[in-house]
């Protein structure tokens, strides 16, 4: 039978603020154990919430970007369950009114573009988390738990999307979308090791052509695409496996073993807390007026996606370089900085070198775009040198891999005018020395060339090669090409 | 000097006046404390740090930094979370507890520093004792034991700012805090012979008070007359960047219109009150009402009708179901709000368990006294799912109708006037085994927290057993300063709060 796979996600995404969304404690991470908790975070008796502003400008912001509703007063509700790291024994979330509704985002898969719709983001505040180190024990040396309520109070914002990907692969490149854009906007510092960015996939599966969804299975907690496009491939696999067998998929939350590449039942339907969410008493509902929209939205960036379409359209990049350069805002402002030296009429070459020999380089070397010496001032002049015919491609990518070198042991980077001076790296067009050269490499690959004339037309490329090999790259290619055709010919 | 017989307005005077200072007025009641320990009026005192607290009053006083309070000893209820002095909300499962920081109101009230500023220089003399966190209305669901009536000690002394209520009406304490979630500052107020205001629902922070029903409780002061009240209530209230629902005026006084004639204009001292329209809502004087209340209640408003008033009746319809509406809202807040103590972080803990589920259980099923383990379960089985919309959601549309109500009845009236509690003071013990004939001696009170309404007890009476009987005057919102006009002009009239609680010596 064929399957069809349904996946809706729900990522919690730790939106960036100096203090928690309801004290004013420091969020920063990996502090010691219970220094960043205040009596509001401990849920001491007596303390009540204040919300924090920074907070729901960033859920604006983010609801502004996605083409959401802002809605105009959105209601905190107490989620209740008990738990040892949950202080005040409920949840401060949102239920009924959350503060974003709907919107989507466009995702990338193959070459088609497909659009997410999100359901709704709703502000919420993280738990703390408890602690089972083999070596804690209690007062009397017995084996204990610890809490540890620094992360207790963060601020995050929970957004949901509608059952609409098809897959692992959708999932994960809806996830990194999302992940990209809320670092973009400024509002998650993306980080998932340290739990910034974490999701929560529902996956069924139903046979092809059925209306009616399967039976959903909730795994909790994924915080790195593979893991979630394991986690989601298992689950798939168990389930279509499970029905096939002739078995059901019981409505449960899983969680993902990433050692033994599996999902493990948590609780069931059964075992779920009823959580009993009713309005918060102690906040007000959270009044956004138009003028609060009218001002996030004045500090906003442009987009991702405004900023794709544009240079699609105007500079004729491909939905693929597009997107390369619209990972992060970094990397999109190293091409602007570059478009706006070189002009437009190089805007491919620019996209060419920043989603490619540049963004490689980054990858490689595992750092942040924003962290790289080399700017787009250094580049340029790779760009108008190979332009205007004084350097090949090729010893352009030379060029890049020195001033790189350059950058990355921190010295001084060098102009690229002074190291093709320097270097002796001016591409070669005068023909008469170029047909000397033409003329040695033929008369040493004499068999080269009579394989090319009995039709091989790979010999052709070979020659090509020696020849740029022998004027170290610096010889015209254009102009090797057609002098060896008239030669050969 | 018996100092325990003088409002603090006559208090501040002698201060200033050097008379007396504030060492040996603290000193005064804390002896008072010690020998009238039979009321069981408190749960804390720390004789050593009130002193020292006496002594920093004297120091401004002498230095002339005093304000209108400096030097005035004052009782909080254990709701507060004081430093110091434990905090407990008269509960075992927060038996011994100390907190790291003083509630807003304890702040405002007290000795001012380089973080408090603006404390009015009051002197605490402890904490009092109080139904376990505020859930009563005699005084008996304390885990520390009733308090006994200083009228008369077989009886209760309401609840649940009981204690607070006995400190004053013993001489225990010149004024105390007190908090009313449903009539817990107006009718221990009413049983004790003492004037008592709840304020308009946000006016005084809730941050550092133990929250009991958070959309509903309000803290307010209890003392002798009005113009203390209002004296304590001006210092009390403010707003408090910490508490998202208070409101944003502060620093209102509430004592201004206190000697001025209801119209500014008005110009016959015989008749203060003319132009006042009064309202008696006829649900307030139905069936269940006792009759020597009624006589007295009625009295009171012949006596500000003498002053000038005009009586017009109103129709409060919905009162009768301000019972039910309140006791499902309350609980399930609670519920929610008393999750916390769950014996991980403070507080009691049971001291052997299985498990981290029987650890929870044992700890709170230990911690918790009856009729709070009572308002969880309710509170919890209204907010589960499939409940919700029957019970919370349409308590909470009947609450919007019950606030409705009340707009319509001041088009007719600028105070409502009615009694505070269906009867006087009880016996110990009369009414604890039936909790709901407890829950329907809060008829009258309920309705004004559901809708934040600001409201009064008055002393107006005694019935023929010698006990105290309290009229109750309610205002539109932010209409505090207006009632306690309204009192202050009938106590000018009238000696009722001035009698002395029979017991006392």
């Amino acid at each position: 039978m064929q399957w069809e796979v349904v996946i809706g996600l729900e990522t919690h995404a730790q939106l960036k603020t100096q203090s928690k969304i309801f004290s004013g404690a420091s969020i920063r991470f990996g502090a010691e154990p219970n220094t960043q908790a205040c009596a509001v975070d401990l849920a001491l008796p007596g303390v009540l919430p204040v919300l924090n502003r920074q907070a729901v400008e960033h859920a604006i912001r983010f609801g502004l970007a996605v083409g959401a509703k802002i809605s105009p007063a959105s209601i905190f509700a107490r989620k209740n369950y008990f738990y040892p790291d949950l202080p005040k024994g409920y949840q401060i979330s949102q239920f009924e009114i959350p503060v974003v509704v709907g919107g989507h985002l466009e995702i990338l898969v193959g070459d088609e573009v497909k659009v997410v719709e999100l359901t709704r983001a709703h502000m919420e505040e993280d738990a703390g988390k408890s602690v089972h180190e083999e070596d804690f024990t209690g007062p009397h040396g017995e084996a204990s738990s610890g809490i540890d309520l620094n992360r207790a109070g963060t601020p995050l914002l929970e957004i949901v999307t509608e059952p609409v990907m098809r897959s692992a692969t959708e999932a994960v490149a809806y996830a990194k979308a999302l992940h990209g854009l809320v670092v973009w906007l400024g509002v998650c510092d993306g980080n998932m090791q340290e739990g910034s960015f974490r999701c929560d996939a529902n996956v069924s599966v139903r046979p092809m052509g059925q209306v009616e969804f399967g039976t959903r299975c909730e795994i909790k907690n994924l915080n790195s695409f593979r893991f979630l496009e394991e986690a989601i491939q298992y689950e798939v696999r168990r389930q279509i496996e499970l029905i096939e067998d002739g078995g059901k998929v019981v409505q449960e939350t899983r969680l993902y073993d990433p050692d033994r590449q599996e999902t493990r039942s948590m609780r069931s339907k059964e075992d779920a807390n009823d959580y009993r969410y009713f309005p918060d008493p102690d906040l007000l509902p959270v009044v956004i007026d138009d003028a609060w929209i009218a001002d996030v939205r004045s500090k906003m960036p442009a987009l991702p996606a405004q900023l794709r379409e544009q240079w699609q359209s105007e500079f004729g990049l491909s939905a693929y370089d597009a997107q390369l350069l619209t990972q992060d805002r970094d990397t999109a402002k190293v091409f602007e900085d570059l478009l706006a030296i070189v002009g437009k009429p190089l805007a491919k070459a620019a996209a060419n070198l920043i989603a490619g020999e540049f963004a490689s380089s980054v990858n490689k070397a595992g750092i942040a775009v924003a962290h790289v010496p080399l700017k787009a001032e250094h580049l340029a002049a790779l760009l108008t040198r190979t332009a205007d015919g004084t350097i090949s491609n090729k010893i352009a990518k030379d060029i890049f891999a020195m001033l790189w070198e350059e950058a990355l042991s921190g010295k001084a980077i060098s102009a690229v005018d002074h190291i093709i001076d320097a270097k002796g790296l001016k591409q070669i067009s005068d023909s008469g020395a170029l047909e000397a050269m033409i003329d040695k490499v033929l008369a040493a690959n004499e068999k080269s060339v009579e394989e090319f004339r009995s039709g091989k037309e790979k010999a052709f490329n070979a020659l090509v090669g020696q020849i740029m090999k022998a004027s170290q790259g610096k010889a015209n290619p254009g102009q090797v090409n057609e002098l060896l055709r008239k030669k050969l010919g | 000097m018996s100092w325990h017989n003088t409002p603090i307005a006559l208090m501040a005077k002698a201060l200033a006046a050097k008379e007396v200072s504030s060492t040996e007025l603290t000193k005064y009641f804390l002896d008072r404390i010690e020998s009238g320990k039979q009321w069981n009026a408190y749960l804390d005192v720390n004789t050593h740090l009130s002193l020292e607290q006496a002594s920093a009053a004297d120091e401004l006083i002498s230095s002339g930094k005093s304000g209108k309070l400096t030097g005035i000893p004052v009782a909080h209820k254990d709701v507060f979370v004081t430093r110091g002095w434990k905090s407990t909300a008269a509960s075992k499962i927060l038996e011994g507890y100390l907190s790291p920081f003083d509630a807003t109101v304890v702040a405002n009230l007290g000795i001012p520093s380089a973080d408090n500023p603006n404390g009015a220089g009051m002197v605490c003399l402890g904490k009092t004792n109080m139904d376990e966190f505020a859930m009563g209305s005699s005084n008996e669901n304390s885990a520390y034991g009733p308090v006994l009536n200083p009228w008369n000690s077989e009886y209760v002394a309401g609840g649940s700012s009981g204690g607070s209520a006995a400190a004053v009406a013993a001489g225990l304490a010149p004024i105390a805090t007190g908090t009313d979630t449903g009539g817990s500052i107006r009718q221990p107020a009413a049983f004790c012979g003492l004037t008592g205001i709840k304020p308009s629902y946000g006016r005084v922070s809730r941050y550092g008070m133990i929250a009991y029903a958070s959309s509903l409780d309000q803290a307010g002061p209890i003392g002798k007359t009005a113009e203390d009240c209002a004296l304590l209530l001006s210092a009390m209230s403010s707003h408090d960047p910490r508490d998202s629902t208070s409101l944003a005026d502060s620093g209102e006084d509430y004592g201004r219109y206190l000697n001025q004639a209801w119209k500014e204009a008005n110009a016959n001292p015989a008749k203060p009150l003319e132009g006042l329209r009064v309202g008696l809502p006829k649900e307030f004087f139905a069936e269940g009402l006792a009759e020597d209340v009624a006589k007295a209640v009625n009295a009171a408003a012949k006596a500000l009708q003498d002053l000038g008033a005009q009586l017009v009746e109103v129709n409060l319809p919905k009162t009768k179901l301000s019972i039910p509406v309140y006791y499902v809202l309350a609980p399930a807040e609670a519920s929610s709000n008393l999750s916390r103590f769950d014996g991980v972080r403070y507080g009691h803990r049971a001291s052997e368990y299985r498990d981290l589920g029987d650890m929870y259980q044992k700890s709170r099923t230990e911690g918790f006294g009856a009729e709070v383990k009572r308002r969880i379960l309710i509170g919890t089985y209204v907010l589960c799912h499939g409940y919700y919309d029957a019970y919370y959601l349409q308590a909470q549309k009947i609450r919007r109708i019950i606030a409705a109500d009340f707009q319509a009845a001041f088009s007719q009236c600028d105070v409502i006037l009615g009694p505070v509690a269906p009867d006087v003071a009880w016996r110990l013990g009369e009414k604890s085994k039936d909790p709901v004939q407890m829950y329907l001696e809060d008829i009258y009170t309920l309705s004004t927290n559901l809708a934040g309404l600001p409201a009064m007890s008055v002393p107006c009476g005694f019935n023929s057993n010698n006990l105290p009987i309290g009229m109750q005057l309610i205002g539109n919102y932010f209409s505090e300063a207006r009632l306690l006009q309204v009192a202050h002009q009938y106590q000018q009239a009238s000696d009722w709060h001035l009698r002395q609680a029979s017991e006392v010596a």
